[in-house]
């Protein structure tokens, strides 16, 4: 396996970079970071409409999650990959399609988590932060949220490790992300498909690791430093 | 300055508040006691709009609590509410926790909003602990931070839900101590409590309650000594055996 990294180590790192397109496990970073960029602000949003007195908002929210979640992200990614280009009349390339199709599977999943969040507050700290005359947008905002995604922080922890995983899925769109290029690796050496897929195992689960651990450290340290573990 | 009239409160078939009449003065304070279920909690929490009401009225510093106009959050900017179970914010310093109203709601400079904190903690004998988060603080501690918390925005009347009942024996003290002090100084408040003592030091009028009703309102000396209500009687001999 070590020959394999030594060898290979280029290519699973950035693919055919400098002298191709960027690939690799940087490409995967790229899209997991990017997933979890502009799914979590998203997932906000959702998880806000889903608690919101306003009934149609909170209703329509309820339907985008509950399909959402009931269909697998291969055939989200397929069916963006050959509707979205219809749609909007150009084509897309396969990194962008991957990133969005992600960006709304994930945003379902986070915005359940943290609507769960939300709604565990007890209702003492939303009466408490309104019998003072906050808004309701105010006791959201300062009361309700801080508390309740740091309360999460573990469940969404869960969901990033996820979409970093699920970055894999690109490959089956020619994202030449970290699994495209250990393939590629695989049809070189042609005769160690076990090492060359071992790597790749190790290399997601450290990525996977140090994020969970990290998160898990950064949570131990906020309870600490408020006196809540 | 709070006047209650004719107020009642259904819970789906259930009534809760039957026809409250209660009028407070200007710094006046009045302790409501009664048995558990009688209503206690759900009457003071008509008077800030924490519950709603289906009929009579109900007037804050003469202004109708339940007009159709009213601006709920400025009329709470005014009824400092203190709960049973404190609920402070844990995820902010004690400083903070009392800033909250003037900074977010009020919208005063941090500078300002400070030192009036602080002036509110050291009245309640906290100042040591304004960096302290609610999780490292005693239950006395922290009641009395509501306190502050609560009074902060200066409104003129003050309502508390039975602010000693989750506290350690040991810690009900000092927080009747910062109330006693604050109904010395001519707030205008509205007690759920079942401390006699209390009841006896400073309140103005003992409302006993049982069954959604007010049953009796006498001053704390005729009411522990000798109280009309069989009810009362009965309530005051139970409360005084435990
Ligand atoms: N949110 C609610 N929904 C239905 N019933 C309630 C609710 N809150 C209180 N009640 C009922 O109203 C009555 C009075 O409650 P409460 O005001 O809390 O009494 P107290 O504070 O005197 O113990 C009780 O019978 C209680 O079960
Ligand atoms: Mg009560």
């Amino acid at each position: 396996m070590l020959e394999i990294v030594r060898e290979y180590w280029p290519m699973l790192l950035v693919g055919q970079y400098p002298n191709g397109p960027l690939g690799g496990l940087a490409l995967t970073l790229i899209v997991a970071v990017l997933g979890l960029a502009f799914s979590l602000p998203l997932s906000l949003l959702i998880a806000l409409a889903r608690v919101s007195p306003v009934k149609w908002l909170s209703f329509v929210t309820a339907q985008f999650v509950r399909v959402i979640r009931g269909i697998p992200l291969l055939m989200l990614i397929f069916w963006a990959y050959f509707v979205v280009p219809k749609l909007i009349g150009s084509s897309v390339s396969g990194f962008t399609t991957l990133v969005c199709a992600l960006v709304v599977y994930q945003a379902a999943y986070l915005a359940e988590v943290i609507r769960a969040g939300i709604e565990a507050i007890p209702s003492g700290q939303i009466e408490a932060s309104r019998s003072m005359g906050s808004s309701y947008m105010l006791t959201m905002r300062k009361v309700i949220l801080p508390q309740a995604l740091l309360n999460v922080l573990p469940s969404m922890t869960n969901q990033f490790v996820s979409t970093i995983k699920e970055t894999s899925l690109g490959y089956v769109i020619s994202v030449n992300e970290l699994t495209f290029s250990a393939n590629q690796v695989n049809n070189l050496v042609l005769t160690q498909p076990l090492q060359v897929f071992g790597v790749l195992a190790v290399v997601y689960f450290i990525v996977c690791f140090s994020l969970s651990r990290s998160l898990r450290w950064l949570d131990m340290r906020i309870r600490r430093s408020r006196a809540m573990a | 300055m709070i006047k209650m009239e004719k107020v009642s409160k259904w819970f789906g078939q259930h009534q809760v508040l039957n026809d409250i009449d209660l009028s407070l003065n200007k710094g006046e304070v009045v302790v409501i006691c009664g048995p558990s279920g009688s209503g206690k909690s759900t009457l003071i929490r008509t008077i800030n709009r924490l519950e709603s009401i289906q009929g009579g009225r109900i007037e804050v510093d003469g202004e109708d609590v339940y007009a159709g106009h009213m601006n709920v959050n400025s009329l709470r900017q005014k009824i400092g509410f203190v709960f049973q179970q404190f609920n402070l914010f844990p995820h902010m310093t004690v400083l903070d926790n009392v800033m909250f109203g003037l900074v977010n709601i009020q919208k005063r400079s941090k500078k300002e909003s400070m030192e009036r904190a602080r002036s509110l903690l050291d009245r309640v004998g906290l100042l040591e602990k304004i960096n302290a988060y609610p999780g490292a603080l005693s239950g006395g501690q922290q009641q009395r931070v509501a306190i502050a918390r609560a009074l902060a925005q200066q409104p003129p009347v003050m309502l508390f839900d039975e602010p000693t009942s989750a506290l350690d024996p040991e810690m009900v003290g000092e927080v009747l101590q910062v109330m006693k002090e604050l109904a010395k100084e001519g707030m205008t408040m509205v007690c759920v409590t079942h401390e006699m003592g209390f009841a006896r030091e400073v309140a103005d009028r003992v409302v006993f309650m049982d069954a959604g009703q007010i049953q009796e309102i006498a001053d704390p000396e005729t009411f522990f000594t000798s109280p009309q209500h069989p009810r009362a009687q009965r309530f005051l001999s139970d409360v005084h055996i435990r």
